[in-house]
């Protein structure tokens, strides 16, 4: 693991830019996380799905760094997707009211699965 | 022809009950008659009422009254008067003297000015309001600033923060009325660790209230220094401002020593309202008698003592409160307040209680008529005991140090997972808070954390070495307003804070900041899930 603590990587699945989070989501996290934003969505890939399964620590400057890729996709007409939150991090989405723009999915695969569907 | 127009300043239509014959109206002269004296006229003078009721022109020398002003308008070589009216009120007098040919003033020149009284009384008149309306303005503006100049006196003087007294868990609340009034509250540090605690209430508002009280504060935190027993505390604040309190004010005050290692509470009361003390789910009030402070010299004030054991708590407040009426006129009353204090819920925070049945009973919406001060002092349970503590560097990701040394720590408390989660959470965001804004990351500087725990409730203070500075409170975060770009993306910390945990208490003294995250072990399980 990089000295920072974070680390992250990038994939595409059907068509969908899919964002491997690892590590911490803190402050050190912010240029990492401002240039994985920036390789997934060339080419002009359409939404995002951020996949936390291996985020094990988010503060308030990480939430505040997810505000701004969220801020950024949406201005940029993408939509912005979750899975793999932990219990507490989905309920910290939820009193932020991220959760009310981010679409949260429990794994990968029902990400996938429900792609076309509403978020449960 | 000497022509002049005396403008009567306020001269309004009274009732003869509310004429007040001493009060002279004062007629203001034109930059034209500088050297003469302005023309006085008494709101009783008979020649209001005969100007008033006169139709067009009067002259001066046929005139028959018993009247100061009928008299110096002659010695005025005034001749004739066309009173100004307007819409039945007399507003302001056309003067004329002599003729320059000493003539008499002939039907014509009446007509004429008549003629031109009638065009000049409203504008007169809209002239007069004008004033007024500015005046009335000026004085309203000098009025925001005198309240502003007593809130900034009052805030000055009051304690930023509550001190940290382990095993003590102190809370105190002040809010103003819109008219400040004169309440205050103190905590001082003595010798071997005990604490003295005041509360007080300066009767009258605005500027005079607040000096007062910030006198009073003075003399009573130097007398608390030199002497012991708080009854002389009070008896010699009294001498103190028996000689310059202004007439009509006077201060009652409440001064106690607590010993916390003992609980032992020393107190005397210079007619304040009685403390209550919560033990069990009994309510007592602490009553020792005497005079408020300024009212006479000489005065002995009665010292008593209560002892607060374990998992007591003890209130102090200020009449504002229990003198709150709801819109049938109904006072909030003391035995509303001991009620809701015996049936307090085991966790509850008893001012935010308080606060919350003040609201419900004045309907929230009206204006709070006085000051509101609550101060609370809850004693630890007696199975309290201390579960760690550490001292980290002011270090980025240390935080992460502090949220897993806590976790070890509570450990046999068996806290159930997602409890935990929002424990380490709020102490996570709560040490950072105490790095970046209490130390500024400097290495040097540590972060102090003691872990703590009775039956009730586990307890995490993070202290810094900011002093009483406050750390700054960003405004609610609001997720439309960051993602509109009118907000920071920053800012969530003091949230995650709150969300997590049950109750949180910021203390403090001149070198260090405290911050207290408190989590309740029994009863409510979704405590801490504040939203």
């Amino acid at each position: 693991m990089p000295a920072t603590g974070f680390d992250a990587s990038v994939r595409t699945v059907d068509g969908r830019a899919v964002i491997d989070l690892r590590g911490q989501i803190d402050g050190s996290a912010k240029d990492e996380l401002g240039a994985i934003y920036e390789r997934s969505v060339l080419g002009d890939a359409g939404d995002v799905l951020l996949n936390f399964a291996g985020v094990e620590y988010i503060n308030s400057t990480g939430i505040a760094l997810i505000v701004g890729l969220l801020g950024r996709a949406r201005a940029e007409g993408r939509t912005l997707a979750a899975c793999g939150l932990s219990d507490h991090y989905r309920e910290i989405f939820e009193i932020t009211r991220l959760a009310d723009f981010i679409a949260i999915y429990p794994d990968e695969a029902s990400a996938t699965a429900e792609d076309e569907k509403e978020p449960t | 022809m000497a022509t002049f127009v005396h403008s009567l300043r306020r001269v309004v239509r009274r009732s003869e009950t509310d004429e007040r014959p001493d009060v002279a109206e004062r007629v203001e002269v034109p930059a034209a008659l500088a050297g003469q004296p302005p023309l006085e006229i008494a709101p009783n003078d008979p020649i209001i009422a005969y100007f008033q009721s006169a139709r067009g022109a009067v002259a001066i020398d046929g005139l028959e009254l018993d009247s100061p002003a009928l008299a110096a308008l002659r010695a005025a070589g005034v001749k004739l008067v066309v009173p100004l009216v307007t819409q039945g009120e007399l507003i302001g007098l056309l003067n004329l003297g002599s003729r320059l040919s000493d003539q008499e003033y002939s039907g014509d020149d009446r007509r004429l000015l008549e003629g031109l009284a009638a065009q000049a009384a409203p504008a007169v008149r809209v002239g007069q309001l004008v004033r007024e309306q500015e005046a009335e303005i000026r004085s309203r503006e000098r009025l925001e600033q005198e309240l502003q100049v007593a809130k900034l006196i009052q805030q000055h003087f009051l304690p930023r923060t509550s001190p940290d007294l382990p095993g003590w868990d102190i809370d105190a609340y002040y809010h103003p009325a819109r008219e400040v009034g004169g309440d205050f509250y103190d905590f001082i540090a003595l010798e071997d660790g005990k604490i003295g605690l005041v509360i007080g209430d300066v009767t009258d508002k605005g500027v005079p209230a607040a000096l007062v009280m910030a006198a009073t504060r003075s003399v009573l935190r130097a007398a608390a220094q030199r002497l012991i027993d708080p009854g002389e505390v009070l008896e010699r604040v009294n001498e103190h401002l028996c000689p310059d309190i202004p007439e009509n004010m006077f201060v009652t005050c409440l001064y106690g020593v607590l010993e916390p290692a003992t609980g032992r509470l020393r107190f005397a009361n210079a007619g304040h309202n009685l403390p209550c003390v919560r033990s069990g789910s009994r309510v007592v009030e602490l009553r020792a008698t005497g005079m408020p402070l300024g009212l006479m010299p000489g005065m002995r004030y009665d010292e008593a003592e209560a002892v607060l054991d374990p998992g007591a708590q003890i209130l102090l407040y200020s009449d504002g409160l229990v003198e709150a009426h709801d819109g049938r006129r109904e006072m909030f009353g003391t035995p509303r307040l001991t009620e809701l204090f015996a049936v307090l819920g085991r966790g509850e925070r008893l001012i935010d209680r308080v606060l919350g049945s003040l609201a419900e009973f004045t309907g929230g919406g009206a204006e709070q008529e006085d000051d509101i001060t609550l101060v609370s002092l809850r004693r630890s349970a007696a199975d309290h005991v201390q579960l760690a503590e550490f001292t980290l560097a002011s270090e980025p990701g240390n935080e992460r140090e502090a949220m897993r040394r806590v976790e070890t720590a509570v450990a046999p408390l068996g806290i159930p997972p997602e409890r935990l989660e929002r424990l380490k959470t709020a102490v996570a965001e709560a040490t950072m808070n105490a790095m970046e804004h209490g130390n500024g990351y400097d290495a040097e500087l540590p972060v102090h954390v003691t872990v703590a725990a009775d039956s009730r409730e586990l307890t995490v203070r993070i202290t810094d070495q900011g002093g009483a500075r406050p750390i700054p409170e960003a405004p609610a975060p609001d997720l439309d307003a960051k993602l509109a770009g009118e907000q920071t993306p920053r800012g969530w910390g003091l949230f995650l804070i709150r969300s997590m945990v049950d109750a949180v208490a910021a203390s403090g003294d001149e070198r260090h900041h405290t911050m207290a995250l408190t989590l309740y072990l029994e009863g409510d399980a979704d405590a801490g899930n504040g939203l």
